[in-house]
Parts: structure tokens; C-alpha cells; sequence
């Protein structure tokens, strides 16, 4: 947490947890999915449920969606907007369970069809996290460049994965390790310090045993 | 990294400012120049000056609870307060009112406590014709305290209720405070624990789960709390309870606060007669 999640960031009310917070929600969602998704499901939970519409939660994660900044003017008439942009939205609450109160769960579908899901959480001061994809834990914030690999879980996957990464010279920052079975679909999640290229994230997405590597990063545009 | 605890700020700020010793810190944390961290925080103090002129008395919230009573404060006569409080309650209640019509506000933690910041810095700097440099040097204080709440105890209403949000902003308000009167980082940290001792306990109950009712008020208190605590600090009364432990004692109350009484709109205010006839309304 740097002084300026503390001071700001610059945005547009009422609720820094229930506005910006799910703005970003909305736009982390938006990167992982690396296009504009072609539906949104939003399923929000506790406070987010409670208290999400009157705080513009609804429209502020689908502004996010449509790639808006939390200090967007347009916020408030994200729902318009989205129909214009011929993106189906679908809001509705519900339980998640052992979730932070601020939380929603996002059902994308890509324009090729198929669809991710994300649960992500509003921390205060519009700071966020996700803390799972596609069912699978995953907890990061987005602030640096992330990886996001699928694999199969066998040995050697970690050495061929950080392999890649050291020949092209990227250091990492954090990583984590989850896993549904021993031997079943495994997830790492690697923030880097710095921006990694597509032949990388190529080599990557290619390796034997990767089923999927989802790239992130919220300073460039998706 | 960012500071763990008052006490950690305090050692760094042994040999030199302590808004120095913060800036410093995000210098290192985010890899950047001071150049560019102070001009992040200039754009914040120019960000916060504007709340208060693209204020417009006679816009209302989208729900039509809130707007107008800013103006309505300033223009009061023979407040008991006087011109100097006037005017910090009337800002206070300014900048909360715009971010409930869905205007552009600076979060300070939060943008349901973006009020209390500007209350406190803006009437001063114009009562006394200070510098817009010692104003963002207060942004720093403020900031180096709020980081260490944030890590040691909450900044979010539904995790911690309302002294998470304008107990927060109040704590680093009354230590931004103390430097703008000169006074030692001993009474910043004096002054921001007094704040929130003060504000210990306070229930996060929004009518309607909207940042209005209560929450624009709650600014006011929050503003003229720290205006008391930094002047109590810096006439070297005794805080009592060091900085620190009133945060991590801030963190317990927090967590032992039903969930009603955290941002879900379902307990205190928002549960009487009146506060559920305007939930049903909506």
C-alpha cells in the first residue's frame, strides 16, 4: 500500500469502496479478459449487495468494464452506455461464501465465447483484489504487471515457467502456488516488476502442461 | 515499504521532517523521483481546492436527500462557532455534499471522509496565507498517519465502521495540523491519537446504505475534532494512550462491531422509524 492509496486517488462520489473501488474491479476484470467482454454477470455480496445500488456499485463495476477510470464523468450512465456498446449486463446479489463484505463475483463471456470468472474484493480507498479466477484461488491487486499461468500440477512446471521469465530478463516480485488436486489444474500467480513482453507471454502459453496464461496490466490499455 | 507503526515514523522523522521522512519513503516504495511524488501530491491539494469550487449549491444527490446545506452554513450569522470554525464546518459540509451529487472529490482516506481534509486545510491556509507547499507537506503528515491505520487497524467503513473512515481522516488531519503550526512530529502523533480516541467506537449506519445521512455531518466532526486535538497536542497535554496502541485498540473495536453497524445500512440511524421510511421510499 503506497501513501497515495491513503491520499486519493482523484474520483467521482459518493464511495470510495462502492464507486472507485468497483470501478477498478471492473477495469482489472476488463484487462484479464484483455478485450471489452461481450456479456457481464455481476453477482454482488455483503455490503456490495446491501448497499450497492444506492452507492452506484452496479454501475461503477460496469463502467470499469467499459475501460472508464474512477474519475470518470460517465460513471453514473455506465448502463446506457454499455447497451450502446452492445455489452449485455446481468446484475443481481447473493451469498459468497467466506468473502470480504465488499465483494463481487464476475462472469465474462469473451467475444469468442467463452467465459471467466472472477471474484474480486474492495479493500477502502479504492483500493482493490482479486482473490479468485475461474474458481481457483489467486490474490494479487493489479498494481504491478501480473501473470496469471494455468497448468497441469506436475513437477518441473514452476522451473519451466521462471525459466522463461529469467531469459527475458524479468524479476519477479511475488508468486503464488494453488492447486485444486494433487495432479489437477494448478494456478500461479507471478507479479513482476516489469512490463512483459508478448513473445514471452507466447513461450509461456505454449509450454507443455500451460493451459491457459492470462496476462495483466493496468497501464496499458486492454 | 510503508511504515508499520507512529513509532517507525517518528524514528525516521529523528533526522529530518517528518513529511521528508514520508516522501522519502514513497520514494523508495514506488521506485520514483521526489519530483514526481510531490507532483502527485500537488495534483491532489489543486484536486482538493476544486471540490470546493465546482461546488454547486443547487445540485442534489440522485436520490434527492442531500445538497445545499453548505451554503446554507456559510451564509449563517452570529454562529456560535465564529467566522474561523464557520468556515471549516461549511467546508467540510461542502466537499461532502459534492461527493454525494457524484462530483469529483479527492478520497482522504475515503471519499465518504473527503470532507474532513479540505475542512481543516483550506480555512487555514487562507485565515493565515499559507503556502500551498506547506499545505502538500501536510498531505504528506497526513498520509504517513493514515498509512499506518490502514495497515495496523482499517480504513473501511464496512470493515470498521465510521471511525475507520472520518475517525481515520480526523486522526491524520490533526497531525497535517500540527505542521502547519510548526509543531513537533511528538505532537503530530499526540494530536492524531487524540483525534481517535475521540472517535473511538463510532458506528458506520448510512440511511438507505447512501454516503448522506449521516456521513456529510460527520465530516464537520470529524474537521473540528482535529482542530481540538492538534491544539490540545501542541499546549502539551498528555494523550494518555500512546498513538499506536489507540490504533491497534481501534482495530479491536472495529472488529468486535456487528455487522449491522458496519456500511450494510441496516443498524443505528438507518434502522429507525424515520431512517427505514426513507429506505422504503427509495
Amino acid at each position: 500500500m503506497t501513501i497515495f492509496d491513503i491520499m486519493g486517488p482523484i474520483m467521482v462520489g459518493p464511495s470510495s469502496s462502492h464507486t472507485a473501488g468497483a470501478v477498478r474491479i471492473g477495469l482489472l476484470a476488463r484487462h484479464l479478459l484483455g478485450v471489452q467482454p461481450l456479456a457481464a454477470d455481476i453477482l454482488l455480496h455483503g455490503s456490495f449487495a446491501a448497499t450497492g445500488a444506492g452507492h452506484g456499485t452496479d454501475r461503477a463495476i460496469v463502467a470499469g468494464l467499459l475501460g472508464m477510470q474512477p474519475d470518470h464523468p460517465d460513471i453514473p450512465r455506465s448502463f446506457q452506455l454499455a447497451k450502446e456498446a452492445g455489452m449485455d449486463v446481468y446484475i443481481h446479489t447473493g451469498e459468497l461464501r467466506n468473502a470480504h463484505p465488499n465483494t463481487a463475483y464476475l462472469v465474462l463471456t469473451h467475444p469468442s465465447g467463452r467465459t471467466t470468472t472472477l471474484s474480486a474484493s474492495s479493500l477502502g480507498g479504492g483500493r482493490v483484489q482479486v482473490n479468485a479466477i475461474d474458481g481457483l484461488a489467486a490474490t494479487f491487486n493489479g498494481e504491478l504487471p501480473t501473470l496469471v499461468v494455468r497448468n497441469v500440477d506436475r513437477p518441473g512446471m514452476l522451473f519451466e515457467v521462471s525459466a522463461a521469465l529469467y531469459q527475458h530478463g524479468a524479476n519477479i516480485a511475488s508468486m503464488q502456488l494453488h492447486r485444486d488436486r494433487r495432479g489437477g489444474l494448478a494456478v500461479m500467480v507471478i507479479e513482476c516488476d516489469q512490463p512483459l513482453s508478448e513473445e514471452l507471454r507466447r513461450d509461456i502459453a505454449n509450454l507443455d502442461g500451460v493451459a491457459r496464461c492470462t496476462y495483466l496490466n493496468m497501464n496499458e490499455e486492454a | 515499504m510503508a511504515f508499520g507503526s507512529v513509532q517507525a515514523i517518528l524514528d525516521a522523522a529523528a533526522n529530518e521532517p517528518l513529511w521528508q521522512a514520508v516522501l522519502d519513503d514513497d520514494c523508495r516504495d514506488r521506485g520514483v523521483s521526489q519530483q514526481d511524488s510531490l507532483a502527485k501530491m500537488n495534483t491532489l491539494w489543486a484536486a482538493m481546492q476544486r471540490s470546493t469550487r465546482e461546488y454547486d449549491p443547487d445540485r442534489r444527490s440522485t436520490c434527492g436527500l442531500s445538497g445545499g446545506q453548505a451554503a446554507k452554513m456559510a451564509a449563517a450569522k452570529g454562529t456560535i462557532a465564529g467566522p474561523f470554525i464557520q468556515e471549516v464546518i461549511s467546508t467540510a459540509l461542502m466537499v461532502g455534499e459534492h461527493n454525494a451529487c457524484m462530483g469529483r472529490i479527492v478520497a482522504a482516506p475515503t471519499a465518504g471522509a473527503s470532507g474532513v481534509m479540505p475542512a481543516v486545510l483550506l480555512p487555514l491556509q487562507k485565515r493565515d496565507n499559507l503556502s500551498d507547499e506547506l499545505m502538500v507537506q501536510c498531505l504528506y503528515v497526513a498520509a504517513g498517519f493514515g498509512q499506518v491505520i490502514a495497515s495496523r487497524a482499517s480504513i473501511s467503513g464496512a470493515e470498521g465502521g465510521c471511525q475507520a473512515e472520518v475517525g481515520s481522516a480526523s486522526g491524520m488531519a490533526a497531525a497535517a495540523l500540527v505542521h502547519a503550526r510548526g509543531g513537533t512530529p511528538a505532537e503530530m502523533a499526540a494530536a492524531c491519537g487524540m483525534a481517535l480516541q475521540n472517535i473511538l467506537g463510532l458506528v458506520c449506519d448510512p440511511v438507505a446504505g447512501l454516503v448522506e445521512i449521516p456521513c456529510i455531518k460527520r465530516n464537520v466532526m470529524g474537521a473540528v475534532n482535529a482542530i481540538a486535538a492538534a491544539d490540545m497536542a501542541m499546549a502539551g497535554l498528555n494523550a494518555g494512550i500512546p498513538c499506536d496502541e489507540v490504533i491497534d485498540a481501534m482495530a479491536a473495536v472495529g472488529k468486535s462491531l456487528p455487522s449491522a453497524l458496519r456500511e450494510t445500512g441496516e443498524g443505528g440511524l438507518a434502522a429507525t422509524p424515520t431512517g427505514r421510511k426513507i429506505a422504503e421510499r427509495l
